[in-house]
């Protein structure tokens, strides 16, 4: 055997280790959806290739510890919210914020945006999500959620965004007008968490998209992660005491999902980090899967 | 007639059916592409929303195949192929400056986005496409003289204006999107269609 060959094998073999075994595998309207195993993580994988991305991971062993650094940094939205009554979250995945939000608020009406049915169905199956009374799940495009809730008047004490499966965007989630739908939705003090890109030009076009809508918000990166959580609030950000008194009041309730709240305060930014002079997103110019590998 | 005079024919005002069905090729399938931009805002850009578009497309084309083959019976001429392409640059300029509104009232009306991607898609392509679809059968009439090449003349022209559409789906989709607003996208291609019509009346003032 070659020596490319045999670098071939043991590459193939690490993938394997790195990937786990796969317990349930499904095509889609929208995506191959992937469910692996490995030890006490249980991952939902969208778009299966070399650089596939783990979307939503769960421990079986401790199902309230939540997995992923960036589904941790979105509580950081509690700072400035700290008792929401209502939220809203665009993108189920495996559910696990959901289901942590209405444990953690269990009177709070809680609604979930997923485009793909079959992410709600693998959720349910493989990862013990289940709606209640408190917590739905309607199977629908975000956009035509969003605009036809402002219309009826809905309004919402927080709003996270993550609809982005790292492989596709959908590009009308990430315009100045999406994101103006999205404000109107908030209610008074209302504040919105988004996961977003990290990399990529399409981190200088969506941060100047953001700032064009909300003005400040906090940039929100931990040392340790790659990602980067955008946390506004058109009412105004609080001062790092407020983060820091709210963050010793949950700190309680959030550690049994395995979340260093009071680790938070001091890495929320307001400083620009990015090209301030990139164009911003908007329903007519909006090529964020072109930009994204730029 | 001879073979000669189809020839002298074809070298006449081929090049230029030609090139005018190249550009309606592309034109039509731009704005398709564009399309499912234009009703993201309102429907999402599920699998439905293409159909929706897609569909109205097809059906648009199917029309404008129709109609197109029926005028080209009687005295076919250029001057009334280019008011083709003036009429659908003028069908165009709806998107640029009604599709919110339409997609609005769309939107308060239909609570089910299929129905509703339908409804818009119908309201705002119909019209420019179905008058982009009357191109093609005329181009054919245009350069037809005789039974025996008119297989011929019509593959060479589905074979331009298909590559046509194959060249305005590509740069499109790879690259006008990037560098353009579409609404700047499709105010050029109102001006290439008025261009294109003009050219085809101008060649029919000179021969008439």
């Amino acid at each position: 055997m070659s020596r490319v060959g045999v670098f071939a094998l043991v590459c193939l073999l690490c993938m394997g280790n790195a990937t786990g075994e796969v317990i349930h595998r499904e095509k889609s309207l929208y995506q191959n959806i992937e469910i692996q195993q490995k030890g006490d993580d249980r991952c939902l994988v969208f778009a299966v290739r070399r650089d596939d991305r783990r979307q939503s991971c769960f421990d079986t062993e401790n199902p309230d510890r939540v997995v992923f650094s960036y589904v941790r940094m979105t509580f950081g939205g509690l700072l400035l919210q700290p008792n929401p009554s209502s939220i809203l979250i665009v993108g189920l995945g495996g559910g696990t914020l959901p289901t942590a939000l209405n444990a953690l608020y269990p009177t709070a009406q809680i609604d979930v945006v997923e485009i793909d049915a079959a992410v709600v169905r693998v959720a349910e199956g493989f990862f013990n999500f289940k709606a209640n009374d408190q917590l739905n799940v309607a199977v629908q495009d975000a956009r035509v959620f969003i605009k036809r809730a402002a219309r009826l008047g809905s309004k919402y004490d927080l709003v996270i965004l993550d609809a982005f499966t790292g492989e596709y965007i959908p590009e009308h989630l990430m315009t100045r007008e999406f994101l103006a739908e999205t404000r109107a939705l908030l209610s008074e003090g209302g504040v919105v968490v988004a996961n977003t890109f990290s990399s990529s030009q399409l981190y200088d076009y969506e941060s100047q998209t953001y700032k064009a809508v909300f003005k400040d918000f906090f940039n929100f990166k931990l040392p340790a992660s790659g990602n980067r959580v955008i946390i506004a609030r058109p009412a105004g950000l609080p001062d790092r005491e407020t983060l820091e008194t709210n963050a010793r009041a949950l700190a309680p309730a959030l550690t049994r999902f395995g979340i260093a709240i009071e680790s938070f305060p001091k890495y929320l930014n307001r400083r620009a980090d990015w090209d301030q002079t990139a164009p911003i997103l908007t329903d007519q110019f909006s090529p964020a899967n072109l930009l994204k590998n730029r | 007639m001879s073979d000669e005079q189809v020839e002298t024919k074809l070298e006449r005002i081929g090049w230029l059916v030609l090139l005018l069905a190249f550009t309606s090729g592309f034109i039509i399938m731009s704005v398709e592409l564009l399309g499912g931009r234009i009703l993201a805002p309102y429907f999402g850009s599920s699998i439905y929303v293409w159909g929706s578009i897609i569909s109205i497309f097809m059906v648009a084309l199917a029309m404008g195949y129709l109609i197109g083959g029926r005028l080209s019976i009687n005295q076919p001429n250029l001057g009334l192929y280019g008011l083709f392409f003036l009429l659908a640059a003028i069908g165009l300029l709806p998107i640029v400056f009604f599709a919110d509104n339409a997609m609005d009232a769309v939107f308060s009306a239909i609570d089910d986005p299929r129905y509703g991607s339908l409804l818009a898609s119908t309201l705002l392509f119909f019209i420019p496409t179905a008058l982009l679809g009357m191109i093609a059968p005329y181009s054919v009439r245009l350069m037809v003289d005789n039974t025996r090449h008119s297989g011929q003349v019509a593959g060479g022209l589905y074979f331009v204006s298909t590559l046509g559409s194959a060249l305005g789906t590509l740069l499109t989709s790879f690259y006008l999107v990037l560098w353009f607003d579409m609404n700047t996208i499709l105010i050029t291609m109102v001006g290439v269609l008025l261009l294109a019509g003009s050219l085809a009346i101008a060649f029919n003032r000179r021969r008439p």
